[in-house]
């Protein structure tokens, strides 16, 4: 029996933010979830893809988030709980379907859990999505712990199907990829995820007129959201005196800490918001009242704060209100408790001692690099060998973006999924310069195909290459439509990405193994020199994740490669311009040496196409 | 003071690969095992990839899973680099123990950077902390014939320095219960090897 589908009863279980929320909503029946992963949200949907089976629910990993977003919904209309989850900038790709699905509503409950990632740990902004649940006009649960999370995921289910919306569950990286204890309640029997659709266009299918009628449905829910949230248990405040802080999500914690650490337990309340949009204004404005100042800590944006303000405005209230500011509470990345002691006491004037903190001494850096006998390496070095420093080099989002490291540094722009296909197409139109762009298979299925029709269609002048290793490697090694490789054995790609690129019309379409440098290298040639007089071209560089595949196909290592001593690295090349991790600057003997690390190569064999002093060498 | 009244903040650092999260795990279980509230936190956004994988556990009173600079009450770190990395989260109160095996990153196996030597590197520490306790954590794992499991010897170091308020068997209840059971016994082995070393430091608890 999968782990998450034990029996409740014992001790609490030490569950991680994102298993807490795949508890959470088995036991409110969900029977339908589909998602594209996402860091943090990715073990959520791979928790589900594992259990479903036993579970007897229906799991998807869509092409994309907007894809998801419009299969769950599909299901939450015919009546069938269902559930997305998705990284803070999937809901842009989603927001079109978001922004609709919010005026027509759903039967069943839907739930959309949203991970935001204060600090960018791993992703490319910060940005703060409790603004599309005011937006969208829908209602958003913020919990703080993983047992918060397990216990607003069933009660976001409940609002969602009780005033027929959507509801965003918004997590941040320090709620998702948190562990704490949690303890369980039972989960209902099976059902299956048969539902029953009802014909109601005159109610889902949104023309003008039904928009307009929509419409005002929406803001008469809203309203009834807001006496909902006002009432609600989520928000609660702890704690007394005349000082008062308002807070959300992890926040909270970070709050109750320095409150503790001050000695400030018998001067400051705190007022927790759980249920944080429709806001719950008077609630918020009772508060106000009961303090003589109030601080707002919250992460990113003045969210809160800006509706604390509007509270008070609205309802004649004079405590003053702070927030973020010079001194106060940081806009910019994750907060901690010693930030937030820092903004109590700068605004309510009480002193506190910073900690005296050790700067580290200058240390050797360790970014994150592609890994040993990663075919993305061998790929950029053959295209950086054909095109040089002169083209340009639109990427995309993937392991395949550490390409922007030296010594390979094949990234010249990059915005968010997709971006590489398009805005090549704009490059090569106001720039001289030859353009190679870069995008990853699942990458490819998710926001790259749009883009190359467009680039076909309107004649656009560049290379695309296709960074095809067999699955989403990034996020954790998730599948994706054109996946060969399957924990049951390789299949027929249900869609081949050679014949979509063929049907987008691309003619000059081309497929190597980047680990045979000498072939990849004379087809990128035949590539470039034809590059003046078709449009669009497209190289499909094809071979598996290296780590995916000896997992799946439990492969084990005979050969590796070494340096048999009779190079110096006068040369440098293996060093300058492939740069694999494996290889070792050794100054120990008379002259300088690259060696290969024997416990780190994996045999892909690249260096010794580009070096004759490297060779194979058999291990037991 | 009862067990619910401590508040203790323990920051791990390594390098993806090394196991960092098991062994940070192994911890938040084991305090759930003695009913202590607790709080883990993974940041490893790119650890497959050769980076640094932070993480931590709070107990007790404490419940912010963010851990400030100068507040971690004791450091484990399994590299040596990076236990000199953490000591912005350190202050003179912390006990920080480090394996000792350098894992080298790229930036020095190029020449673009230096490994630092290691003495100077474990004196640079030891200035900053109120004890530095460093362990030979593969050489352990290795003599336990449990060559995979250096970072469940840095628990047992941990534990053998009866920092937290945590017995024997919780400790490897709580292996037992996390591990696939054809890997519970070497790790028990490792276990022990790091816990008879911890001994020889024990200290005054911190809770």
């Amino acid at each position: 029996m999968h782990e998450l589908l034990m029996e409740p009863g014992g001790k609490p279980h030490f569950l991680l933010g994102n298993e807490a929320i795949v508890r959470g909503a088995l036991e409110a029946g969900v029977r339908f979830v589909a998602a594209y992963p996402g860091t943090p949200s990715s073990e959520i949907i791979e928790r589900f893809t594992q259990l479903a089976p036993e579970a007897g629910i229906y799991t998807e990993y869509s092409v994309n988030e907007k894809v998801s977003v419009e299969v769950s919904c599909a299901a939450a209309i015919s009546g069938v709980r269902s559930l997305c989850a998705m990284k803070h900038v999937g809901l842009n790709v989603a927001a079109d379907a978001f922004m609709t699905l919010a005026y027509v509503g759903v039967k069943a409950g839907m739930v959309i859990v949203v991970a935001d990632d204060p600090f960018l740990h791993s992703s490319q902004n910060e940005q703060d999505t409790r603004y599309y649940a005011k937006l969208a006009g829908v209602p958003m649960l913020e919990p703080a712990t993983p047992e918060e999370a397990y216990r607003m995921v069933i009660e976001a289910f409940e609002i969602s199907e009780k005033f027929k919306t959507p509801c965003l569950l918004r997590t941040t990286t320090r709620v998702n990829h948190c562990r704490g204890p949690v303890s369980i309640g039972s989960i209902p029997a099976r059902q299956g995820f048969a539902g029953s659709f009802a014909k109601d266009p005159f109610n889902l299918v949104v023309i003008p007129a039904v928009g307009r009628k929509l419409r005002l449905t929406q803001l008469e829910r809203l309203k009834a959201l807001r006496a909902e949230s006002n009432g609600s248990p989520l928000n609660f405040s702890t704690g007394r005196g005349e000082l008062g802080i308002i807070t959300s999500g992890v926040s909270y914690l970070h709050v109750r800490d320095a409150v503790r650490s001050m000695g400030l337990e018998d001067r400051v309340r705190i007022l927790k918001l759980g249920f944080s949009y429709p806001q719950p204004q008077a609630l918020i404005g009772e508060f106000l009242r009961s303090v003589k100042k109030a601080l707002v800590v919250e992460e990113i944006e003045p969210f809160v704060e800006e509706g604390a303000r509007l509270t008070a405005q609205t309802m004649g209230i004079s405590t003053l209100i702070a927030g973020k500011g010079e001194g106060l509470v940081p806009r910019e990345f994750e907060l901690d408790p010693v930030k937030v002691k820092r903004a109590i006491s700068t605004f309510f004037e009480i002193p506190f001692q910073e900690p005296a903190v050790t700067a580290a001494p200058q240390l050797p850096q360790r970014p994150p690099n592609l890994c040993p006998g990663c075919p993305h390496r061998a790929t950029y070095y053959s295209v950086k060998q054909v095109f040089g420093e002169e083209a340009i080099y639109p990427t995309d989002i993937g392991c395949y973006t550490l390409g922007i490291l030296p010594p390979l540094k094949a990234a010249d722009f990059l915005i968010c999924m997709g971006s590489g296909v398009s805005t090549a197409g704009g490059f090569s139109t106001v720039l001289d310069s030859p353009v190679v762009a870069f995008i990853g298979d699942s990458t490819f299925f998710h926001a790259g195909i749009t883009g190359l029709i467009n680039a076909v269609a309107n004649n656009h002048r560049f290379l695309l290459v296709i960074l095809d290793n067999g699955t989403t490697a990034m996020t954790g090694h998730q599948p994706h439509p054109g996946v060969e490789l399957t924990p049951q054995g390789r299949i027929e790609p249900k869609v081949s990405i050679e014949k979509l690129v063929r049907g987008c019309g691309v003619n000059v379409v081309e497929t190597v193994n980047p680990l045979q440098v000498k072939k990849t290298q004379k087809v990128l040639q035949e590539l470039k020199a034809n590059m003046g007089k078709t449009g669009v071209s497209v190289l499909i560089s094809k071979s598996p994740c290296p780590l995916f595949e000896n997992r799946i196909l439990k492969k084990t290592k005979k050969i590796v490669f070494q340096s048999d001593g009779s190079c110096d690295d006068t040369c440098g090349k293996c060093m300058k311009e492939l740069g694999c991790p494996a290889f070792a600057v050794d100054t120990s003997g008379e002259k300088r040496a690259v060696r290969i690390d024997e416990n780190l190569c994996i045999g892909c064999s690249v260096c010794s196409q580009i070096c004759d002093a490297i060779k194979p060498k058999r291990i037991s | 003071m009862g067990k619910a009244d401590i508040s203790l903040r323990i920051f791990f650092t390594g390098v993806g690969g090394q196991g960092t999260l098991l062994a940070t795990r192994l911890v938040g279980e084991a305090a759930l095992e003695e009913n202590i509230p607790v709080l883990m936190s993974e940041i490893h956004g790119m650890a497959q990839r050769g980076g640094v994988v932070e993480s931590s556990v709070v107990l007790g009173e404490a419940s912010s899973p963010t851990i400030s600079d100068g507040e971690a009450n004791i450091v484990i770190a399994f590299e040596p680099v990076e236990a000199a990395r953490a000591l912005p989260k350190c202050n003179p109160k912390t006990i920080l123990i480090t394996g000792t095996t350098p894992v080298l990153p790229f930036t020095v196996t190029t020449g673009q950077a230096t490994y630092p030597a290691p003495g100077a590197l474990y004196e640079t520490i030891a200035l900053h902390v109120a004890r530095l306790i460093r362990v030979d954590a593969d050489a352990l794992a290795a003599e336990a014939n449990a060559k995979r499991s250096a970072n469940v010897v840095m628990i047992g170091v941990l534990a053998g320095t009866g920092l937290l308020p945590v017995s024997q068997e919780s400790w490897k209840g709580a292996l037992a219960r996390i591990l696939p059971s054809k890997l519970v016994e070497a790790n028990l082995r490792a276990f022990d090897a790091g816990y008879r070393f911890g001994l020889q430091s024990k200290g005054k608890p911190l809770h």
